[in-house]
C-alpha cells in the first residue's frame, strides 16, 4: 500500500466526484419529473393507460444499465436523421447521453415506487377526505400525494443509491466521473488498490450522506407518529399512541 | 428473416447468452454461500464476528458494482504477478482470466445483499416454531437443518428473487474487463456490422426475456415454498 499515492490522487478523484454528483442530482430530479405523472397514471388510470407505462417499467427495470447507456450513446448515431437532427449537438457528449439513459431509468424505478406508494395510502383517509367533500382532485393533491410521497420515502432512498453507483457506468462511454477518473489513474500508475480503495471510499461516504439525508427527511415528516415529548414528563398521563 | 435480424450473429449471440448464464449461475451459488456465512457472522455472539459481517456488508452495499469488478480484476493480475515475481523470477507477468474475475466480484456483491436478506429471513421466524422444535427434543443441527432453514426460506425468497434478477443484468458489467459474454458479442458485432442500435437492442431484449423467465421461476419458487401457509 502506497498510502502517499493515495493521498494524491484525492484531488483529481474529487473532480471525478462532482461530475458524479452533477450527474446524480440532475438523473434524480428529471427522473423524478417524469416519475410523478407516471406513478400517479400507473396507479389510477384506465387499463389503456397502464399497459404502456407497464411496458417502459418493464423494460427498463428488465434490461441492464449498460444496455440502455450503449442504446442511446452508441444506438442513436446509428440513425441518419439523428444526425442531422439539431439535438446531435448533445446527443453526442457522453454526459448527456449518461444523463438521458440514468433519467429513463430513475423514472422506471420511481414511477414504479410511487405506484406501491399511492396503493398503500390507507383507505379509511380517502374516504375521510371524501366525507369532508373533496373533490377527486384535491383528495389526490391534499391527501393521497402527501401521504405517499412520505411513505415512499425509504424505498426512494435506495432507489438513490442504486442510481449513485449507476452513475459509474458513464466511465464507459468515456465520461470522466469518479469510476472513469480512478480507471484512468490506474492506467497511468497500475496501483489498482490504492486508487480504486480511495475511490471506493468517496463513494461510501456519499452513500453514507444520501442515507442521512433521507433519514432526516423521514424524521421530519413523521412529526405527527412521534409521542408527544411533554407528556412523557407529566407522570401518570397515558402517552398518545401513533 | 433470422438471418437478416442476427446479420450472422446468432451464434455468437447465443454462446455469449450461454456464458452470461455461466457467470450468473456460478455468482448465484457462491454468492448464497457467502450470504448465509455472513448471515449466521452478523447473528453469533461474537462481537467480532458481527462487526467484520457488518463492515463487509456496508463496505459493498456502498460502492459500485463496475468498481469492485475493476478492483478485483486489476487488483488480483497486479497481487498475482507479484507473488510469482517473488518466486520465479522478474520477467513473469500474468493475467486473471475476465471470468474468475468477474464471478468473484460478482459473488461478492451478492453475497453482500443475501446476507442481508437471510439475517432478516432469520429473525422474521416465529419464536414459538423454534420453541416448539426444541420441546421435541431436536439438537441444533436438526433445529438448523429442519425448522431453521426451511422457514426461512420462505421468507428469504422474494427478496432473493429480486437480487438474483439484479445480479443476471449486472453480468453485462464483466463486459468491461472482457469477457465474451452477451454485452461484449453485442459490442464486437456493432463494429463489424455498424449497426449498434439494431445490436444494443437485441442485447436489451434477450436480457429482458432472461428476466422475465426467472421472474416466473422466482413466482413459481414462491408458490411452492409457501404451500403449506394458510390463505384466508
Amino acid at each position: 500500500m502506497d498510502i502517499s499515492l493515495m493521498i494524491e490522487s484525492i484531488p483529481r478523484l474529487l473532480e471525478g466526484a462532482v461530475v458524479t454528483l452533477q450527474l446524480l442530482l440532475l438523473t434524480e430530479i428529471i427522473g423524478f419529473v417524469f416519475a410523478l405523472p407516471l406513478g400517479i397514471l400507473y396507479a389510477n388510470g384506465s387499463r389503456g393507460v397502464r399497459a404502456p407505462i407497464y411496458c417502459f417499467v418493464y423494460f427498463f427495470r428488465g434490461t441492464p444499465l449498460l444496455v440502455q447507456i450503449f442504446i442511446v450513446y452508441y444506438g442513436l448515431a446509428q440513425f441518419e436523421f439523428v444526425r442531422e437532427s439539431f439535438l446531435w449537438p448533445y446527443l453526442r457528449k457522453p454526459f448527456i447521453c449518461a444523463l438521458l439513459a440514468c433519467a429513463l431509468h430513475s423514472a422506471a424505478y420511481t414511477a414504479n415506487i410511487l405506484r406501491g406508494a399511492i396503493q398503500a395510502v390507507p383507505a379509511g383517509e380517502i374516504e375521510a377526505a371524501r366525507a369532508c367533500g373533496m373533490s377527486a382532485f384535491q383528495v389526490q393533491r391534499l391527501i393521497v400525494l402527501p401521504i405517499a410521497l412520505r411513505l415512499m420515502l425509504p424505498a426512494y432512498s435506495n432507489q438513490a443509491i442504486g442510481m449513485l453507483k449507476g452513475t459509474s457506468l458513464a466511465s464507459t462511454i468515456t465520461l470522466m466521473e469518479l469510476t472513469g477518473v480512478a480507471n484512468t489513474i490506474v492506467a497511468d500508475t497500475f496501483s489498482p488498490y490504492e486508487i480504486f480503495i480511495m475511490a471506493a471510499l468517496i463513494y461510501l461516504s456519499i452513500t453514507l450522506v444520501i442515507t442521512r439525508c433521507f433519514k432526516f427527511a423521514e424524521y421530519s415528516l413523521s412529526k405527527h407518529q412521534r409521542p408527544l415529548k411533554s407528556s412523557a414528563a407529566i407522570p401518570g398521563q397515558v402517552r398518545h399512541a401513533d | 428473416m433470422t438471418a437478416d435480424l442476427f446479420q450472422g450473429w446468432g451464434t455468437q449471440l447465443f454462446w455469449g447468452t450461454m456464458v452470461t448464464l455461466q457467470v450468473a449461475f456460478l455468482s448465484l451459488l457462491a454468492g448464497l454461500a457467502i450470504g448465509l456465512a455472513v448471515a449466521l457472522a452478523k447473528l453469533s455472539s461474537s462481537r467480532f464476528l458481527r462487526a467484520a459481517g457488518d463492515f463487509y456488508t456496508t463496505c459493498v452495499r456502498g460502492t459500485p458494482e463496475l468498481l469492485i469488478i475493476l478492483l478485483v480484476y486489476f487488483g488480483s493480475t497486479v497481487a498475482l504477478s507479484a507473488m510469482l515475481r517473488w518466486i520465479a523470477g522478474p520477467e513473469v507477468y500474468v493475467e486473471i482470466p475476465a471470468m474468475a474475475a468477474g464471478v468473484f466480484a460478482l459473488s461478492l456483491v451478492f453475497g453482500a445483499y443475501a446476507a442481508e436478506i437471510f439475517r432478516g429471513a432469520f429473525l422474521a421466524i416465529p419464536p414459538g416454531q423454534i420453541e416448539a422444535a426444541k420441546a421435541f427434543g431436536m439438537s441444533p443441527l436438526t433445529l438448523f437443518v429442519h425448522i431453521r432453514m426451511p422457514l426461512m426460506w420462505r421468507y428469504a425468497l422474494p427478496s432473493l428473487g429480486n437480487i438474483w434478477i439484479s445480479l443476471i443484468k449486472n453480468t453485462s458489467l464483466i463486459s468491461v474487463v472482457g469477457l465474451e459474454e452477451l454485452m461484449r458479442v453485442s459490442y464486437l458485432a456493432t463494429s463489424v456490422t455498424r449497426s449498434p442500435f439494431h445490436f444494443y437492442l437485441l442485447a436489451a431484449v434477450i436480457y429482458l426475456t432472461l428476466t422475465i423467465i426467472n421472474s416466473l421461476i422466482i413466482e413459481w419458487l414462491e408458490t411452492r415454498a409457501n404451500r403449506g401457509v394458510r390463505r384466508v
